[in-house]
């Protein structure tokens, strides 16, 4: 009898171990299996050509399915920015851009350019950017993201880390989180 | 080995009985599962909630056949193919699309009747949560089906829903992407709702119904006094034909009855709201198809969300993120946070009575907030309201454990 329940308890833990191995296992595979895809991550970088670019006109690209904000700035408006906004311009044949990830840093809404007022509102929750796109009220907790990039020339490469971006990831203007330019 | 019944004709009730005990069956589960007579039609919400749910499944299975879950098909399946070819296919999305605003409707009702009453302490603790984890299953499956015609508000409610899972300053990103299985929600994002509205979450809501129905078997519903009934002795008096002095009433039929009476009323309800007014549940805005590059003017949730968005709203991003979160999980902790022994209606309650109605107030309140836009006194009125609520919460075993010194 008692060497029954000691078999039946060994088979038991047995059982169970190999079973709590392969539910760990499992739960990897099925974690992997909704992770993005190859193919969505190899997406490919984003070209621009900036050269009929307008001042105070916003262009938007589209970079991993995101909007990417791209603004040519007048010397007018880079003249009357802070040093914070001026540490995020990036210059591309001698004049000023913003560029940045066209998505609100509370939750992801696309915050529409104010020509008139040279800012960004945010219409899902109220939240606004200044020129450089850094957050001037609640509820954004962050400037809007500077994506990766290089400048060749007159053109904007999105996706890859050129030696501007690099400059501006050491100096802490991007807007926190670094994404990962090869992804 | 059992006995059988040799001259009993096969799938007659004897033959059936013998071998699956359907009379047990059936005594157990409806003839002698006693509801007290002290009752009123909202004790009807139950079974009018388990009809509606039987509608969507029933809609839900036809709106199936022609939905493609694709996202460059997802929206013309559903506005062209579905609204305009199949034979009554628009009605079958208007049932859908109604049935599962009203169903939100009948919860909250639901509730709160619960709530006056009394219904989740005293042996019905079960009862509430497991009904709350149906709130929550079913709030999963209303976003889950409200992606799937890849509209305009889809994607964004999409985008913003699923951006909370980066917990504000935790900055939590991979685990959005992998949630969408992309950098936005796409083509993976799509399909994978879809398998989460037509298959998981729907096993898991029935599962939770069945727990919902067993969790009442043993404590049995509320009355509306909050007596404490023996139903051992009711049910005796019931069986041995003294009904008249009996408090209890058979499921199957007496009960059943009473809830036909009410689900008559509200099918009348539900068929004309979705004949002649079911553009309420069918947002002009997801006529749009998704574009990943134009956030709409204005984007708001349905309005069965509309008050925990709105404790979301005011708050900068990590606070706004912790009331969203104390929204979400407070009410499951009602049967322990009511700090009074009184299972009794809030109107004998004294303060519970004003914070029952406190409460329901400040929840139409915030919804009304959320629907406006983000401006001026709205963000205001909104940003007190969304106080008022935590306070409330807060105040809840203060006042409750004032009422059971009296």
């Amino acid at each position: 009898m008692s060497d029954n329940v000691n078999r039946r308890d060994a088979m038991g833990i047995a059982f169970g171990a190999f079973a709590a191995v392969g539910g760990v296992y499992s739960l990897v595979g099925m974690g992997k299996a909704w992770a993005p895809l190859p193919s969505v991550k190899a997406a490919g970088s984003t070209v621009v050509d900036l050269s009929a670019a307008k001042e105070n006109e916003i262009i938007t690209e589209k970079w991993r399915g995101k909007p990417v904000f791209i603004l040519k700035k007048s010397a007018d408006m880079v003249a009357k920015s802070s040093n914070n906004d001026k540490a995020r311009d990036i210059l591309i044949g001698g004049s000023s851009y913003l560029v940045c990830i066209g998505l609100c840093t509370h939750l992801g809404c696309i915050p529409a350019y104010r020509k008139d007022r040279e800012d960004f509102l945010c219409a899902c929750h109220g939240a606004e950017y200044d020129i450089s796109g850094i957050d001037t009220k609640a509820p954004a907790p962050l400037p809007m993201l500077i994506p990766p990039f290089k400048i060749d020339g007159t053109t904007l490469v999105l996706g890859e880390a050129g030696p501007e971006y690099n400059k501006m990831k050491e100096a802490g203007v991007l807007g926190h989180v670094a994404l990962d330019p090869k992804a | 080995m059992a006995h059988f019944d040799e001259k009993a004709k096969p799938f007659s009730e004897q033959w059936l009985d013998d071998r699956l005990a359907v009379r047990t069956l059936r005594r157990v589960l409806a003839q002698e599962y006693w509801i007290p007579k002290d009752i009123n039609f909202l004790w009807a919400m139950g079974m009018i909630l388990a009809v509606t749910f039987g509608i969507l499944i029933i809609t839900g299975i036809f709106l199936l056949m022609y939905y493609k879950p694709d996202t460059a098909l997802a929206f013309d399946s559903v506005n062209y193919t579905i609204m305009q070819e199949v034979g009554f296919g628009w009605l079958f999305r208007h049932m859908h699309g109604v049935a599962a605003s009203v169903v939100f409707l009948l919860i909250y009702i639901h509730m709160f009747t619960g709530i006056y009453y009394g219904s989740y302490k005293k042996g019905r603790e079960m009862i509430w949560i497991s009904g709350m984890l149906l709130f929550v299953t079913f709030s999963a499956e209303a976003f889950s089906g409200y992606m799937l015609p890849w509209g305009q508000m889809s994607y964004w409610a999409g985008m913003v829903i699923t951006n909370l899972f980066s917990m504000g300053s935790l900055e939590l990103n991979g685990v959005v992407e992998w949630i969408r299985g992309d950098y936005v929600p796409g083509d993976a994002y799509l399909t994978r709702f879809f398998m989460l509205h037509v298959f998981l979450l729907p096993l898991v809501i029935i599962g939770v119904i069945v727990l919902h129905f067993g969790t009442l078997r043993i404590p049995h519903v509320n009355n509306q006094e909050g007596e404490v009934i023996d139903f051992d002795i009711e049910a005796q008096k019931y069986l041995d034909g003294n009904t008249k002095e009996s408090k209890v009433i058979r499921f199957q039929w007496d009960f059943l009855a009473k809830d036909f009476m009410v689900m008559a009323f509200f099918l009348t309800f539900f068929f004309y709201l979705v004949f002649y007014h079911f553009d309420f549940a069918m947002d002009p805005v997801n006529f749009d198809p998704a574009d990943g590059l134009k956030t709409p003017a204005h984007i708001y949730p349905e309005w069965y969300f509309l008050w925990s968005y709105e404790i979301l709203r005011p708050f900068s991003k990590d606070i706004g993120l912790m009331a969203f979160g104390f929204s979400q999980v407070i009410f499951m902790l009602l049967p322990f946070l009511d700090r009074s022994p009184n299972a009794i209606p809030a109107h004998k309650r004294g303060l519970f009575f004003v914070w029952f109605w406190a409460l329901l107030i400040d929840m139409i309140v915030l919804s009304v907030m959320g629907k406006v836009p983000p401006e001026g006194s709205f963000n205001t009125i909104g940003l007190y309201a969304a106080l008022t609520f935590i306070g409330l919460w807060v105040l809840l075993p203060i006042i409750t454990k004032m009422e059971s010194k009296k």
